[in-house]
């Protein structure tokens, strides 16, 4: 299973900035396939648009994480998002991210599952929380296949 | 909609994404930037023991975020919760629905909750999500 150091666990890690672009809210808006108006005109992000956070920090961002994840092993259980402001294009988001909570349960086929909460807050341009973003991924003791 | 407008048990209307193609995954990992070549390298699927690529879980989760603020309106989202069960797969059929469960006052506004849901045409239940959502009393 997973090395896990609970020192870390409620840690924020480095703040990342990310600059949200028209033109990535339209490419992502039309991905989702959301003809929405206010995506056409960067009014608004679409609900899932902080998923392109991806795109500012590399690999998966694991920097100060609590827990080495294994990830031949890991499923992506549950997604969550807090809308505190609206976010448009043109802000500039400042993020950071921490492990909020890691517990073991048993799977129902047997052997444990790690439930790692991860939660990264993002502020605007006048330091306002405009989301929270809050996702639960799950280590399993054998390999998944995705 | 608003909130005099909406009941509890009221049904959202579907948002149908009728065939899902390889091109919607392919678009979907460059809008996102989600590259894990299991949604677009079949060979690499193939090793990883899947019969083909298969959809992110969070373009389907972008399917039924779309389905639920087409009901709400996009800027009265207030939270948006989805768990991904079974995967989909290029052809597969998705219907994005959901229903209000609940109508109530809460940190000055009128909010309503929600329980969502996307399917395969199989049935199977792809993800499945709850939301939040503030609404304006009445029209103006």
């Amino acid at each position: 299973m997973a090395e896990i150091d609970r020192s870390l666990i409620g840690v924020w890690g480095p703040e990342t900035t990310m600059h949200v672009e028209l033109g990535k809210i339209r490419e992502f808006a039309r991905a989702v396939k959301d003809d929405k108006a206010a995506y056409r005109d960067g009014t608004l992000a679409p609900p899932t648009f902080l998923m392109t956070l991806a795109l500012w920090i590399g690999d998966m961002g694991q920097t100060r994480s609590a827990v080495k994840l294994d990830f031949r092993r890991l499923l992506h259980g549950e997604q969550e998002f807090e809308y505190v402001k609206p976010i448009r294009a043109g802000d500039v988001l400042r993020f950071r991210s921490r492990t909020k909570e890691v517990f073991e349960k048993q799977g129902k086929r047997g052997g444990k599952m790690l439930f790692i909460v991860g939660e990264t807050e993002f502020k605007n341009q006048r330091d306002e929380v405009v989301a929270y973003s809050r996702n639960t991924v799950i280590e399993t003791e054998g390999a998944v296949q995705g | 909609m608003t909130f005099d407008e909406v009941q509890e048990g009221q049904a959202i209307p579907p948002f149908v994404v009728d065939g899902l193609t390889r091109t919607d995954l392919v678009r979907y990992a460059g809008a996102s930037g989600d590259f894990n070549p299991i949604h677009h390298d079949d060979e690499f699927a193939k090793m990883a023991g899947n019969p083909t690529v298969f959809g992110h879980g969070m373009l389907t989760a972008g399917f039924v975020a779309k389905c639920v603020t087409d009901f709400v309106g996009p800027e009265n989202l207030r939270r948006y919760k989805v768990r991904f069960a079974t995967r989909v797969w290029p052809g597969d059929t998705i219907t994005c629905q959901g229903r209000v469960t609940r109508k109530y006052d809460e940190a000055g506004e009128h909010r309503i909750d929600g329980e969502l849901v996307a399917l395969r045409q199989t049935g199977e239940v792809a993800v499945s999500g709850t939301f939040t959502a503030a609404l304006p009393a009445a029209r103006k």
